[in-house]
């Protein structure tokens, strides 16, 4: 009470001049304050990510098997696919179940313009990247029309359709799949026979540069729209947000992202099918960190992929050999512990409410 | 009168077969506080989501600033200087009370830290400056329709559109809105608001437009209505008659 007394008077006070900045009056001062806190609060999370950059950097040196630093290479590129997700389901709030079709797209393009062309993956995958942002518009101008659970059936349905035009193309091998012939190692190929390495700070570099987009998206126009536009479309209009101009950005930088991830993954394990890049389950796979970690957080995707992509690889090698299943019964036992226990996320480990910290 | 802000020009409004607006006809005077009143069902709330552009108008014409705006979407609605709050409160419940505000901050303010600073101002005008951190979801509902308010303002409105801003109030809360929404007014900003609470309203407005189903019954100054036969058979009740 006494306080809100207080700041009505102050309010009293300067509402004779109302140009911001004549005079340094005590608000004045204690807003700069409070931007200069909200500032050190961003920067602490740049330094943060810095030190997580440095420890994954580190850390293939030390870890010289091959099985372990394969599992290294999938959690950073499912942390770099997550985040891109996000962008759109996360922050946008606009579920999609049909992500495998931006990989796949990103994978095949890059592929099959080295394979056909000689077109190194550099540019296959910023190709990629580019069709998939393009494709992603296409089908939101209908999509984001449908609300909710409808917008991510068509999500789903659309991959799954994306999938059979796949499989029956013949010029990108139809259910055959590309081969990428094998070369020495090469940089500008990203092809390297033995030496997991590369890959290593390839997938970091994507997981570094997913993240990067999502910080200073947060702290821009675009991250409030997109959250205002989740939270509540008709309030978000009132305040001058375009609701589907937001959504179709939202989509474009996500997909375009989830393109480049596929062009990883593809020159990584240099042999691609529809099944193995564009099949549901890369679909369910790209959304899961996310979910698990914190829907919508900065550092969600990141802690999800840490958490989950060891936990299915480590499973599978431990109990994916009978054949029974049993490794998928585990996996998913242990996705519902975690879901029940922490229905926010793994990031509301770290203190309150995960959405009330977001940002800050 | 001073200068026209808002018409309203003959504006009908459709649902189906129900015509919850019926060739309604309104002026808004650049700095005054119109009330907008009428009994449930009037068609209040239409006309309330006609202005500010949540739907278009079955026939008829809006113009603001000598501009016709009745075709234009809600947010380019708000670029030219239109605000509004919602009945209902909608809050942006993943966000702090501060982020709330800085997306209605960025309508002007491009940049992430003008914006910032705008929406601390804004808080402060609003008394929920001591919140600005906290999440949204946490205020009472009482502050949450401030908040609603600071939303709305941070977006430098020339009219601001109050929908049922100090309904639910207690009758002390009720004189802290009056009295934010006068100092709202003396800012420069030309308000409408849709309101029930008569004994509220009444001081607080310049000039108020009674509904009744659907049609502009009377309108005028506040205590020229309350003695308006009309008025008073519609909406005001046996209370005043007997007074």
């Amino acid at each position: 009470m006494a306080s809100r007394e207080t700041a009505s008077q102050g309010a009293t006070a300067t509402s004779s001049e109302p140009h911001i900045g004549l005079r340094a009056t005590h608000q004045d001062i204690d807003h700069e304050a409070s931007l200069i806190a909200f500032a050190r609060r961003r920067h602490r999370q740049v330094a943060i990510a810095a030190l997580a950059a440095v420890i994954f950097a580190l850390l293939p040196l030390a870890i010289q098997d091959v099985y372990l630093q394969n599992i290294l290479v999938l959690t950073l590129m499912y942390a770099a696919l997550s985040q891109s997700w996000n962008i759109l389901g996360g922050y946008c709030g606009q579920i999609s179940l049909g992500h495998a079709i931006y990989f796949g797209i990103g994978a095949y393009m890059s592929t099959l313009l080295y394979t056909h062309a000689g077109v190194t993956p550099w540019v296959g995958m910023l190709a990629g990247g580019a069709f998939a942002a393009l494709v992603a518009l296409a089908l939101g101008y209908p999509f984001f029309r449908l609300r909710g659970h409808y917008f991510t059936i068509a999500t789903i349905v659309v991959a799954e359709t994306g999938l059979l035009l796949v499989l029956n193309w013949d010029f990108a091998g139809g259910a055959q799949g590309v081969q990428i012939p094998y070369g020495p190692d090469s940089w500008a190929h990203l092809q390297f026979a033995r030496d997991k390495l590369p890959y290593i700070y390839l997938a970091l570099g994507l997981a570094v540069v997913s993240w990067l987009v999502t910080f200073v998206i947060e702290g821009s126009k675009w991250g409030y729209w997109w959250r205002a536009v989740k939270d509540n479309a008709e309030a978000a209009e009132s305040l001058g947000v375009v609701v589907f101009r937001s959504k179709m950005a939202a989509a474009a930088l996500s997909a375009f992202f989830t393109a480049v991830g596929g062009s990883f993954y593809a020159a990584f394990v240099s042999y691609i099918d529809p099944d193995s890049v564009m099949g549901f389950q890369f679909s369910l796979l790209i959304a899961l960190p996310a979910v698990l970690g914190g829907i919508g957080t900065l550092w969600g995707p990141a802690l999800g992929a840490l958490v989950l992509i060891p936990m299915t690889e480590l499973t599978r090698s431990y109990f994916g050999g009978s054949g029974s299943g049993i490794d998928l019964i585990i996996y998913g036992v242990l996705i519902m512990v975690i879901a029940l226990a922490r229905p926010e996320g793994l990031m509301s480990l770290f203190g309150g409410r995960p959405a009330a910290r977001r940002g800050r | 009168m001073s200068a026209k802000l808002l018409e309203v020009r003959n504006v009908t409004r459709r649902f189906g077969g129900l015509v919850a607006n019926s060739d309604v006809s309104l002026e808004v005077a650049k700095g005054e506080i119109l009330g907008l009143i009428g009994p449930n069902g009037a068609g209040k709330s239409t006309l309330f989501n006609l202005i500010a552009g949540l739907y278009p108008p079955t026939r008829g014409n809006i113009v603001f600033a000598g501009r016709d705006i009745t075709r234009l979407s809600a947010p380019a609605r708000c670029a030219l200087g239109i605000a509004r709050t919602f009945q209902v409160v909608r809050s942006f419940d993943s966000m702090s009370v501060i982020e709330n505000v800085v997306v209605g901050a960025l309508m002007r303010h491009a940049g992430a830290r003008q914006a910032r600073y705008k929406a601390l101002e804004t808080l402060e005008l609003t008394g929920l400056l001591a919140r600005a951190d906290g999440p949204a979801v946490e205020l009472t509902p009482p502050e949450k329709r401030r908040l609603e308010i600071a939303r709305a303002l941070a977006t430098e409105p020339e009219l601001l559109l109050l929908d049922e801003a100090l309904a639910g109030l207690t009758p002390s809360e009720a004189r802290e809105g009056v009295e934010l929404v006068r100092q709202i007014r003396d800012r420069g900003i030309t308000i409408v608001m849709v309101e029930h609470v008569m004994e509220v309203v009444m001081p607080l407005v310049d000039r108020a437009v009674v509904l009744d189903l659907g049609k502009v019954l009377a309108q005028g100054l506040p205590n020229e209505l309350v003695r308006d036969e009309r008025v008073i058979e519609a909406y005001l009740g046996a209370r005043h008659r007997a007074a």
